[in-house]
């Protein structure tokens, strides 16, 4: 049958024809005929942002708990530049995104007309892949191909910027286009990874380092299995915290800057890394020349540029980790490794991770711990940037993939409460928890009234030290205690901002008991914003210092 | 090769990229780009369509540092990359344009 079609239109089915029901954004005058066919669609929902960064993290937030590629929408010129924080951060983490942007119509577009930006230009450092679309049946192409790129070997985010006549341009469609998927990667090197299993069971010592590429690829379990087979301690980077519970007898945690000592000094012992879906970044390496200075490498990655980028390998394979964990797990023999397991415990029984205060709710590791003594695996547990995502990191018992939201690559402030309001628009059965500082949340601190509109199951952690935490730790350790800018001389009241927005506050300084005024807030429904003080002279420890080596960690 | 440790990247010589691209009017700024926001300096532009086939084809002239291996895997993730080959900087293609670039 053959049907007479808007470009808006087309673009909104396309969209319902990927599987998309909900989306984000905010409309403006060169997007507006998408939002006029998108506000006829019964398939679709739109969640109204206030601020088109909150719409890209909601957008995030979706994919991050999914693993499928998730939609924002912005209008051109501001509305566009004010999305592209959210993107890079997508970039930055892997996270399948499709961006769709109004342009102005084609014929004005470079004559600085209103609200004119080179969205295209701008966003090409900071996506995977973009487009300018210049004609309707452009799109039937366009649009299912940035699902696919998005989605497709190493995950990252698509821009797709649509000038408004191209929106309102009118076209036949007789026949619609498949929805974009992945595309399977090419199959790993089968002489590699004999190599590989014959290292791995030679190895006397050897550490496996998960990274976010093992949630991404869904092959959090394979790894477990491979670590238990082969005997083998593991760590993961930030992005990768989930993958294997924390409390795996064979986990070692995080890895690098803020890890626990026993787990870096084990780095420093290995002979063998195995790295899967890690990009030795510089936060887990430390000082590269000193980063697993005996081992022999192993990489497998599905992006051929993280091959040899920082680290040579030994082995280096480029394929879809979930493929070479399955092929490789037959080949490698059943071990023990109690020598070497033996040793590792030795390690964390003289450098172990300590919580100092952790038995007082109010401490910041308290705090954490009892949110997490209120919640089960199901719960979703995202955070905002500064010490508390790093506290949060350190003692959050986090044990399923896709649990962990959190900006890693390019550690944006801001990022948390909406990427949580999207998890919880995704997920509606989990219960979703938002940990930030009194710094981050003010960076979207509208979305409050979205996460209001929208009744979402989120409950906001205020760890509220009245400080830039992070940039105070600097300050103290690194820059002679000289504190600038650092300390905020005056604060909102934030229970009234949180009820003034239209949600729930507590106040746990004020709370007679503390842990029953939280058990109450989380075990509400619907979002709630939970205040505690906390003490902004608290340090992120350990810590390894600008430039040092992971083995030389400072601090507790 | 260490991205971190070798910024000072010495230069041993040059090199000729060839490289295939789908025509249209994005693709120059998605290759060059790549080279640019790493201050990698590309020394020599080429660029034609080939016929009518809807592909281009860039040629570069750059210096050849210990990056190179990272930059050709770079220009390889491009979406609008069909192919990529590296030849030595003694390649006709670029020598035989200097008389145009005379000051
Ligand atoms: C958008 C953005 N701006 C600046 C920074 C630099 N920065 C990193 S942590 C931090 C302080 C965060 O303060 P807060 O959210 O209160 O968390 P705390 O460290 O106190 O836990 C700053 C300013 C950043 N990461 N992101």
């Amino acid at each position: 049958m053959t049907e007479t079609l808007t470009g808006a239109q087309i673009t909104v089915r396309l969209l319902e024809r990927q599987g998309i029901r909900t989306l984000a954004g905010i409309p403006g005058g060169a997007i507006l005929p998408i939002y006029d066919a998108l506000g006829q669609s019964s398939l679709i929902h739109h969640v109204l942002a206030r601020h088109e960064q909150g719409a890209g993290f909601m957008a995030q937030g979706m994919a991050r708990v999914s693993g499928q590629p998730a939609v924002c929408l912005a209008s051109s010129g501001p509305g566009a530049t004010n999305l592209l924080t959210a993107i890079a951060d997508a970039k930055l983490d892997s996270i399948p995104l499709v961006a769709i942007t109004g342009q102005v119509p084609k014929a004005m577009i470079g004559t600085d007309a209103f609200q004119e930006v080179d969205t295209y230009g701008l966003s090409i450092p900071i996506t995977k892949h973009n487009f300018l679309v210049s004609s309707a049946e452009e799109l039937l192409e366009v649009i299912p191909r940035a699902f696919a790129i998005a989605a497709s070997g190493r995950p990252g985010p698509v821009l797709i910027d649509i000038p408004k006549d191209v929106q309102m341009q009118a076209i036949e469609i007789t026949h619609w286009p498949a929805p974009g998927e992945r595309q399977p990667a090419p199959a790993a090197d089968a002489w590699a990874l004999s190599e590989a299993s014959g290292m791995i069971n030679a190895a006397k010592r050897p550490i496996l380092y998960l990274g976010g590429g093992v949630v991404h690829a869904g092959a959090s379990g394979l790894a477990v299995k491979l670590a238990e087979k082969a005997g083998l301690p593991t760590v993961m980077t930030l992005m990768a915290l989930g993958a294997m519970p924390v409390d795996h007898p064979l986990s070692l945690g995080m890895l690098g800057m803020h890890a626990a000592r026993y787990t870096n000094l084990a780095l420093d012992e290995c002979d063998l890394l195995i790295a899967v879906g890690a990009r030795f970044d510089d936060r887990a390496t430390g000082k590269v020349a000193a980063f697993c200075p005996q081992a022999r490498i192993i990489h497998i990655d599905i992006d051929p540029a993280e091959l040899d980028k920082i680290k040579t390998a030994h082995i280096g394979i480029t394929a879809d980790v979930q493929e070479s964990l399955n092929r490789l797990l037959p080949a490698v023999a059943t071990n023990a490794r109690s020598d070497w397991r033996q040793r590792v415990d030795s390690l964390k029984a003289e450098h172990p991770f300590l919580m100092p205060d952790v038995d007082k709710p109010l401490s910041h590791f308290g705090l954490i711990r009892t949110v997490a003594a209120c919640l089960d695996d199901e719960a979703v547990i995202a955070t905002d940037v500064g010490q508390h995502q790093m506290w949060v990191a350190q003692a959050y018992p986090l044990r399923r993939p896709r649990q962990w939201l959190t900006s890693g690559g390019l550690g944006t402030m801001g990022f948390g409460v909406p990427a949580a309001i999207g998890a919880a628009l995704a997920e509606p059965q989990r219960t979703v928890v938002c940990f930030t500082g009194d710094g981050s949340i003010l960076m979207n601190i509208q979305e409050l009234v979205t996460a209001a509109e929208e009744k979402v199951n989120l409950k906001i952690v205020l760890m509220d030290n009245a400080t830039l935490g992070l940039v105070h730790q600097q300050q103290t350790l690194f820059y002679g205690e000289r504190l600038f800018a650092s300390q905020f001389k005056a604060s909102p009241d934030f229970i009234k901002v949180a009820q003034g927005f239209g949600i729930a506050a507590v106040d746990l300084d004020h709370a007679t008991n503390p842990c029953a005024a939280l058990i109450e807030a989380i075990s509400r429904p619907g979002p709630c914003l939970i205040h505690a003080s906390i003490d902004a002279e608290q340090k992120v420890y350990p810590m390894v210092p600008p430039g040092a080596a992971n083995r030389d960690m400072i601090g507790a | 090769m260490n991205a971190t440790n070798h910024q000072e990247h010495q230069t041993l010589s040059r090199a000729v990229l060839e490289i295939d691209v789908n025509n249209h009017a994005g693709v120059m700024s998605h290759v060059v780009g790549l080279f640019s926001r790493r201050a990698y300096n590309v020394d020599g532009i080429l660029c034609l369509p080939l016929g009518d086939s809807g592909q281009s084809r860039i040629w570069l002239l750059v210096n050849e540092d210990q990056r190179l291996p990272q930059m050709i895997k770079q220009v390889e993730k491009l979406e609008d990359v069909t192919g990529i080959r590296r030849h030595n900087a003694d390649h006709a293609v670029f020598q035989n344009l200097e008389n145009f670039f005379r000051v």
